[in-house]
C-alpha cells in the first residue's frame, strides 16, 4: 500500500458516515437542477417584491408603535424595472460620466480585489494561527482567547486606529495608502474563522490514526502533510467560505468607515443622499455588492471543486 | 489526471485571488488628492500638506479644490493632499494624533475634544454664518421654535444636535418636550412623515427635499411647499467649518507658522475663486472626484459661498464676541442626558487668528476683495435627484 493510499484510508474513514459520492450523470443532472432551482429563487424574490409593492398599503404594516412591514412607496420600494431602467442611464448629467452599471461595476471590481487581497492574508493569518496552536498546546491556551476576544472589537474602533497606524509607516517609496487599511480591516474579520476552522480540523484525526503515524516514526510535518491537512478539509472549506463572505462584508463596511474611494461602500455612501430624488440609483450599489458576494463565494467553490478528493461530508465552521 | 485537473482549478482560483489583489496596487493608488495641481511654484522643494476635510470631496469644501486646482497651493511652494474622511473618521483625531496638518471641523464638535485633551487651535473660521435649518412641510404648523413642543423633531446627533437644543432653552423648553428623532443621512424619515421637522444643511439636505418629486403635485417639491426655521435667525447658530492645526506645532516647530500662513492664504484665494466662478468650481469639485449630481453640486457650491460671502472682517476672521458665543453656548446648553456639551471655557489657545490676520493683509496687499460686500449669489435650478 503506498503512502498516497494510506492518506486517503485514513482520510476517508476519519471523516466518519460520509455522504455517499454520486456519479458523474447524476452530478450534471443535479447540477442543471440546482442552476434552475437558483434561478427560480431570484425569480420569487423578484415577485414576491412587486407583489408586496403591489398589495401592501402605502404607509407599510405598523403594529404597536413598530413597522413589521416596510412602506411601498416609490421612494422605499422602487419597481425592479425602474431600477434596470436607471442601471443603463449615465450616473450624473456631466460631461463623461459612466452609465450606472459600468459605475457598478468598476466600483465591484475595485471592491473584489480589495476582498481577495484581505482573503489571501486573512486566510493565511489563520492558517498560520491554526497550525501554530496543532503545534503547541501552550499557544493554544494563549493565543485562542485572544483569537476569540478579536472579533469583539468593532470596526468602528478599529476603522481610524488602522489608518492611523497605516499613516505613520512607509517602506522605502511605497507609502501606506487607504486601501491598505481597508485590506488590513477586511482581512482581521477574514482570519477568525479560517483559524478556528483550520485548529478543529487539523485535531480531528482520531487519535489511532495520529499513533499509527507516529508508530511509522512519521514527523509533525510529515503527519501534518499525510494525516492532517486532508482530513482538515472538510472543516477548512466552509471556514474558507465565511472568510470570503467576512472579507467581502469586511471591505464594503472598512470603505464606507474610512471614506476610501472606488469601492461598493463609498458608492453606497455617495448615492444615499439621491435617496429621496432618484430611488433608483442608490439601489446600484446593493446590486453591485450582491455580485461581489456571489463572485467570491464562486471562487471558493472552485476551491472546493479541486479539494474534492478531501470532501467528506464538510462539518459546520 | 483528474486530479491535476483539479489542482489546476484550486491554482488557477488562487491566482485569480491574487491577480485581483494585486491589480488593486495599481487602481488604489488616488485617494483623495486633487488632480490639477499645477502651475508655478517656487524652484525649491514644495513642502507636504495634508489637509483633512470632514466628509467626502463634495462642494461644502469647493475653495480648497479651486486652490488645488487654479495652483494656488503650488504658487505658496505647498504640495497639498485633501484628504477625504468617512463614516468613522474624525478630521480633529485625525489632526491630533499627527495624520494630517490641518483639518476642518466644527467648533462646537471640536471644543468637545479640546475638553478632552485635544491641544489644536482654531486658525480660521471659514464658515460665518451656519448652514443648518429645520425643515418641516408647510402644512405641519411647525414655524417657530416654540412651535416644536410635542413634535418629532429629526437631529443627526453626533454632536449635530446642539444648535437645535439652544434653541430649545431660549424657549425654555427643554429635550423632554420634543421627541427626539435620530434621523439618517438621508431626507426619507422626513418625507415619509417619521420626522415631522427634520435638521437640513441649506447646502445639501434642503436641496434633497427640492430634487424629490411631490406626489401629490407630481412636480418637485418647492420652497414654497416647506417651512424652514433658519438657526442664524433664532439665535442660536454655531461656528461651522474652520480650519484647526496643532497648537503645539504652531507655536514650536520651525517654519510651520509660515507654512500656515502661506497654507490660509493659498485658501482665501481659493474661496475667492469659488465666490467669482462657481460654476466652475462646482465642475472642479467633480472632477476632483465627487459623484454628486450637476444641479446638486451647484446648489452645494453656490449655498456654501452664502455661509462666507459677504464676510464681515475677512474671510477667516472671527471676532471674539462670535467665538464666545458658540462658546458660551456650549457651556450652557444640556443635551438628552442633562450634559453641557463642554464644562469648562476653552484654553486662550483654542482661537488664535494672527496668521489669518497675516494671510488676509498680504493677499489684499495684492488687490484681492477678501469681504465679497458686494456678493449676489447665483440661481440654481435643481433637477430630479439632483442629477
Amino acid at each position: 500500500m503506498s503512502e498516497h493510499t494510506t492518506a486517503t484510508a485514513i482520510a476517508e474513514h476519519s471523516a466518519g458516515p460520509a455522504a455517499a459520492l454520486t456519479t458523474p450523470t447524476r452530478e450534471g443532472s443535479g447540477r442543471a437542477r440546482r442552476l434552475l432551482m437558483g434561478l427560480l429563487g431570484v425569480l420569487a424574490v423578484g415577485v414576491l417584491w412587486e407583489a408586496y409593492k403591489f398589495l401592501g398599503p402605502d404607509d407599510g404594516v405598523v403594529v404597536a408603535g413598530v413597522r413589521i412591514l416596510p412602506r411601498t412607496t416609490d421612494i422605499a420600494m422602487p419597481h425592479l424595472w425602474d431600477m434596470a431602467i436607471r442601471m443603463t442611464e449615465p450616473v450624473t448629467r456631466a460631461e463623461g460620466a459612466d452609465l450606472l452599471w459600468v459605475a457598478t461595476a468598476k466600483a465591484a471590481a475595485f471592491s473584489l480585489g480589495v476582498a481577495a487581497l484581505s482573503w489571501v492574508i486573512g486566510v493565511t493569518v489563520g492558517l498560520a494561527l491554526a497550525l501554530l496552536m496543532q503545534r503547541l498546546r501552550t499557544a493554544e491556551s494563549a493565543i485562542l482567547p485572544w483569537v476569540v476576544l478579536s472579533q469583539t472589537v468593532p470596526l468602528i474602533a478599529l476603522a481610524p486606529l488602522v489608518r492611523n497606524w497605516g499613516s505613520k509607516l512607509s517602506l522605502g517609496p511605497i507609502s501606506w495608502e487607504n486601501w491598505m487599511s481597508v485590506a488590513v480591516i477586511a482581512s482581521y474579520l477574514a482570519f477568525f474563522p479560517v483559524a478556528v476552522g483550520a485548529l478543529r480540523g487539523l485535531k480531528s484525526p482520531d487519535a489511532i490514526h495520529a499513533d499509527l503515524l507516529r508508530s511509522y516514526a512519521a514527523s509533525w510535518w510529515q503527519t501534518l502533510i499525510r494525516l492532517r491537512l486532508p482530513a482538515s478539509v472538510p472543516y477548512l472549506l466552509p471556514a474558507l467560505r465565511l472568510a470570503a463572505a467576512n472579507a467581502v462584508i469586511g471591505t464594503v463596511v472598512a470603505e464606507v468607515s474610512i471614506g476610501l474611494r472606488g469601492g461598493i461602500g463609498r458608492m453606497i455612501l455617495e448615492f444615499a443622499q439621491s435617496a429621496a430624488g432618484d430611488p433608483p440609483k442608490s439601489w446600484a450599489p446593493i446590486f453591485g455588492a450582491i455580485c461581489l458576494g456571489l463572485l467570491a463565494a464562486g471562487a471558493v467553490a472552485l476551491l472546493g471543486l479541486a479539494l474534492r478528493r478531501y470532501r467528506r461530508g464538510e462539518e459546520p465552521a | 489526471m483528474r486530479h491535476s485537473r483539479r489542482l489546476a482549478i484550486g491554482a488557477s482560483a488562487i491566482a485569480a485571488a491574487l491577480l485581483l489583489a494585486a491589480c488593486t496596487v495599481d487602481d488604489g493608488g488616488d485617494d483623495g488628492t486633487g488632480s490639477g495641481a499645477t502651475g508655478g511654484g517656487d524652484d525649491g522643494e514644495l513642502t507636504q500638506v495634508r489637509l483633512q476635510l470632514q466628509w467626502l470631496t463634495q462642494g461644502q469644501f469647493a475653495g480648497y479644490f479651486a486652490a488645488q486646482d487654479q495652483g494656488y497651493f503650488a504658487d505658496e511652494g505647498l504640495e497639498v493632499e485633501i484628504v477625504e474622511s468617512g463614516g468613522d473618521i474624525v478630521p480633529q483625531d485625525a489632526l491630533v494624533n499627527g495624520d494630517v496638518d490641518y483639518a476642518i471641523a466644527w467648533v462646537p464638535k471640536v471644543l468637545g475634544s479640546i475638553e478632552q485633551g485635544a491641544n489644536i487651535t482654531n486658525i480660521a473660521q471659514i464658515f460665518e454664518r451656519s448652514g443648518t435649518l429645520q425643515v418641516s412641510m408647510a402644512d405641519s404648523g411647525i414655524e417657530t421654535i416654540a412651535d416644536f413642543e410635542g413634535r418629532r423633531i429629526g437631529s443627526w446627533g453626533f454632536g449635530n444636535e446642539w444648535e437645535i437644543f439652544a434653541a430649545l432653552s431660549q424657549e425654555d423648553l427643554t429635550v423632554d418636550d420634543i421627541e427626539l428623532v435620530t434621523q439618517g443621512f438621508d431626507m426619507l424619515g422626513f418625507l415619509s412623515g417619521d420626522i415631522e421637522a427634520a435638521q437640513a444643511m441649506t447646502y445639501n439636505e434642503y436641496a434633497q427635499v427640492l430634487e424629490t418629486l411631490n406626489p401629490d403635485t407630481g412636480e418637485l417639491y418647492q420652497p414654497e411647499d416647506l417651512n424652514v426655521i433658519d438657526y442664524n435667525e433664532v439665535g442660536s447658530a454655531m461656528l461651522q467649518d474652520a480650519i484647526w492645526a496643532d497648537t503645539e506645532r504652531l507655536a514650536n516647530e520651525d517654519g510651520f507658522a509660515e507654512t500656515t500662513v502661506a497654507f490660509l492664504r493659498a485658501v482665501i484665494r481659493g474661496w475667492v475663486y469659488a465666490r467669482d466662478n462657481p460654476a466652475e468650481t462646482a465642475t472642479i469639485v467633480t472632477s476632483a472626484g465627487s459623484t454628486l449630481g450637476e444641479s446638486h453640486q451647484l446648489w452645494m457650491t453656490n449655498e456654501t459661498n452664502r455661509l462666507i460671502w459677504p464676510s464681515t472682517n475677512g474671510i477667516g476672521l472671527v471676532d471674539q464676541a462670535t467665538w464666545d458665543n458658540t462658546v458660551d453656548m456650549a457651556l450652557q446648553t444640556q443635551n438628552e442626558t442633562g450634559s453641557t456639551l463642554i464644562t469648562t471655557a476653552p484654553p486662550d489657545t483654542a482661537l488664535d487668528m494672527q496668521y489669518i490676520e497675516q494671510a488676509l493683509e498680504d493677499v489684499e496687499a495684492e488687490g484681492l476683495d477678501v469681504m465679497g460686500a458686494d456678493f449676489q449669489p447665483i440661481e440654481v435650478e435643481l433637477v430630479e435627484g439632483g442629477n
